[in-house]
């Protein structure tokens, strides 16, 4: 009888192993899911507070400002990165004159104005006209989002008024390479449509940064 | 549909599908054979050729991205920094297998023509992308160092 308590008892605990297992890769894919989308401006009408609403709909920009497909070009140091983990560009460059490169060894030397499937195996070398680093001044690398934000609306290190701002997120084609990276890549969360009127919608609102 | 370009100073056409890479063009329609494949993914640069004067790993170029454009190779480089960087090679015996070299002539040639008097620092970021199995890398920066001095006269 003990046998049959003790067995019975060990499948509920293992089932119920298996619920929490399960339940949490439910919560885990919703959550990787709710990454590659972009909520829009519409998504935060329902925060009254406006500085609040605007910290809100930055935060949302942030899943674009710090992926991976944007921080590789925006790095702190003299080398651009590469893939998901943001390790070191291979074979090694760097930034040179204009974020283009080395004489001898230029962005260009591999990089051209598309991405190119490669024909011996899967994935592509990734190409927009005009592939370079974003200036040091521009750095993201390991910035929070406030320091990003704070840094985006420094004009002496942005470069750019908000308006400016807005226009480069929402039409460079550049930036909008990161939502189409190219075989093997994966891109930025959303639409380059949607980050467009985000940044609009947050500047609309005050452009408030997040603290820290 | 044929792509047209300069091809070591002669006007050539390839027919071919236009993303077929420029490096399969020059070794099976032309039978360049010094250019080399090595990794077929632009991470080694045995496949370094010049297109419009700088440097361009033919693996990953479509002929397509070449119409109208200059293409030189191992084949057709001249002038005096890629004389001057050919007998720095012999003088100093830098090859090895060998394999890699016509594209670390190509790297070491554009660099030559763009900064005369390289440091250590310059020609390591010039052919940081032009790997070398046997690692002829000390006689290859000792050769470019060699070729620049030749140029001074």
């Amino acid at each position: 009888m003990n046998r049959i308590v003790i067995a019975i008892g060990c499948a509920a605990l293992v089932s119920l192993g298996l619920c929490l297992k399960i339940g949490t890769a439910i919560a885990a894919d919703s959550e990787a899911a709710k990454a590659q989308t972009l909520q829009s401006p519409e998504d935060f009408a329902n925060i009254r507070d406006e500085s609040k609403r605007s910290v809100a709909m930055f935060n949302e920009m942030g899943k674009v400002l710090t992926h991976p497909r944007c921080v590789s070009c925006h790095p702190r140091g003299d080398s651009p990165l590469q893939g998901m983990d943001l390790h070191k560009h291979e074979p090694p460059i760097v930034r040179g004159a204009g974020g283009m490169g080395a004489p001898g060894m230029r962005c260009s030397t591999c990089h051209d104005d598309d991405n190119v499937a490669f024909s011996t195996e899967e994935g592509s070398i990734p190409g927009h006209p005009g592939w370079r680093l974003a200036p040091k001044s521009m750095a993201w690398e390991g910035k929070s989002l406030g320091e990003i934000c704070r840094q985006l609306k420094d004009q002496d290190r942005s470069h750019m008024t908000l308006e400016e701002l807005q226009k480069h997120n929402a039409t460079d084609g550049l930036v909008g390479w990161g939502w189409h990276p190219g075989e093997g890549r994966i891109p930025v969360s959303g639409t380059q449509e949607i980050f467009g009127e985000l940044t609009q919608a947050w500047i609309d609102t005050g452009a408030v940064c997040p603290e820290g | 549909m044929a792509i047209r370009f300069e091809l070591n100073g002669k006007e050539v056409s390839a027919d071919v599908e236009p993303d077929t890479p420029l490096l399969w063009v020059l070794r099976d329609h032309f039978w360049l054979t010094g250019t080399k494949f090595g990794c077929g993914i632009a991470q080694c640069g045995a496949c370094t050729v010049h297109l419009n004067g700088l440097t361009r790993r033919s693996c990953i170029t479509p002929i397509s991205r070449v119409e109208g454009g200059t293409v030189t190779t191992i084949e057709g480089i001249s002038g005096e920094e890629a004389r001057a960087i050919q007998d720095a090679w012999v003088a100093l015996d830098v090859p090895q297998c060998g394999f890699c070299q016509s594209g670390q002539v190509m790297s070491a040639t554009a660099l030559l023509r763009e900064i005369p008097k390289p440091t250590d620092e310059n020609i390591d970021q010039a052919m940081a992308g032009n790997i070398c199995r046997c690692a002829t890398y000390v006689r290859i920066r000792k050769a470019i160092h060699r070729a620049s001095d030749s140029l001074e006269g």
